[in-house]
């Protein structure tokens, strides 16, 4: 059994990378409205 | 990532790894010289007229950044033996035991991954896959192959190192003129005298550890040479920016101080006592302030020529 201290470093380890995918999404959202640019109100429906 | 840490008895444990001991994998100062001379290529490229949005060239930055940091973690996942050996690495995670090592792999694949993707999605697909082969020249012709193999290591493997402002540039301009090429030769040429310098007063870290650097397979006296010689050619290499008119007479000025102070030293490395360190000392210290100054000389005329 892991005691206190692993058991909040992997608790630690686990929010990192909650916070990193989280960022990543962010990122990815913004670069795809970025690159889209004004083009994205010119598309044919 | 896998929470058990395999202990030095070979019995696994729980990991006490916190987000600090990934972080170190990623090798942070050197990551820090990557996004500094990437970001050198980049305003680079944009004073020689290519045309980015801001946040587009800041994510493409930061994949630059993820990059280098995974090609850290994929070089301590493979030289995690040697790593244990040189009092200069023992401290990393791996050899420490608080990361294990497949955990580490496992990282820096992801972040590879991550970084390649990122780039293509916010540049183009150039400069994406030149980010890719970076991370595997690093990885697998560095790390892998010529580290153990020959003395030529760093002399080859210095192109991972060089090839950041290259792909910036390719980054924002979608291509990847002699200008960057101009970048990269400053860093190529400057890696194995600095490298040299430092294993000159490293020797017995490296020869513990197998690892054929010059000073212990071609001896003292020669990598003495061979930094001198480097230098002498680096010199006019870090000019080159000026002569070749895409920086201004400032820069002109302070590679031509800093080249001739950065061959002056080296040629007290090339005389001095056998087996003193202090030039060799002097050298490495110097060539890291020689790189970051050159670099930040051609950023400063740069920015003052876009926003002044």
């Amino acid at each position: 059994m892991p005691d206190p201290e692993e058991g909040r470093r992997r608790k630690q380890r686990n929010l990192a990378i909650a916070g990193l995918i989280a960022t990543f999404v962010i990122i990815v959202y913004f670069v795809t409205i970025l690159k889209i640019g004004g083009q994205i109100v010119e598309r044919p429906f | 990532m896998s929470d058990i840490a395999a202990t030095e008895a070979g019995a696994p444990a729980f990991s006490t790894a916190g987000p600090g001991e990934y972080f170190s994998l990623l090798k942070p100062r050197v990551m820090s010289l990557v996004i500094f001379t990437a970001l050198v290529g980049m305003v680079a490229a944009v004073a020689g007229g290519a045309n980015v949005n801001p946040a587009l060239a800041a994510v493409s930055l930061l994949a630059i950044a993820i990059g280098a940091g995974a090609s850290g973690a994929l070089n301590m996942w493979w030289d995690a033996d040697i790593d244990a050996l040189m009092a200069r690495t023992i401290g990393r995670p791996i050899p420490r035991g608080v990361v294990d090592r497949s955990s580490a792999g496992a990282f820096g694949l992801v972040l590879s991954v991550l970084s390649v993707t990122l780039l293509w999605l916010a540049s183009n697909v150039f400069a994406a896959a030149f980010l890719a082969f970076t991370i595997f020249f690093y990885v697998v012709i560095y790390s892998m192959w010529l580290k153990r193999s020959t003395p030529q290591n760093i002399v080859i493997g210095g192109a991972a190192g060089a090839f950041p402002p290259v792909v910036a540039w390719a980054a924002v301009s979608g291509a990847a003129p002699v200008e960057a090429w101009a970048l990269f030769a400053i860093i190529f040429l400057w890696t194995p005298p600095h490298f040299w310098a430092l294993a000159l007063y490293r020797e017995g870290d490296y020869a513990r550890a197998g690892v054929p650097m010059m000073p212990n397979v071609k001896g003292e006296a020669e990598t003495r040479r061979l930094i001198f010689a480097y230098a002498l050619v680096m010199a006019p290499a870090g000019i080159a920016p000026f002569a070749m008119g895409f920086a201004g007479p400032f820069y002109g000025a302070a590679s031509l101080a800093l080249g001739v102070a950065f061959v002056w030293l080296a040629w007290k490395v090339r005389m001095d006592i056998p087996g003193s360190k202090r030039a060799a000392q002097r050298l490495f210290a110097f060539s890291i302030f020689y790189l970051f100054a050159l670099f930040a000389a051609i950023l400063a005329e740069d920015l003052v020529a876009l926003y002044a």
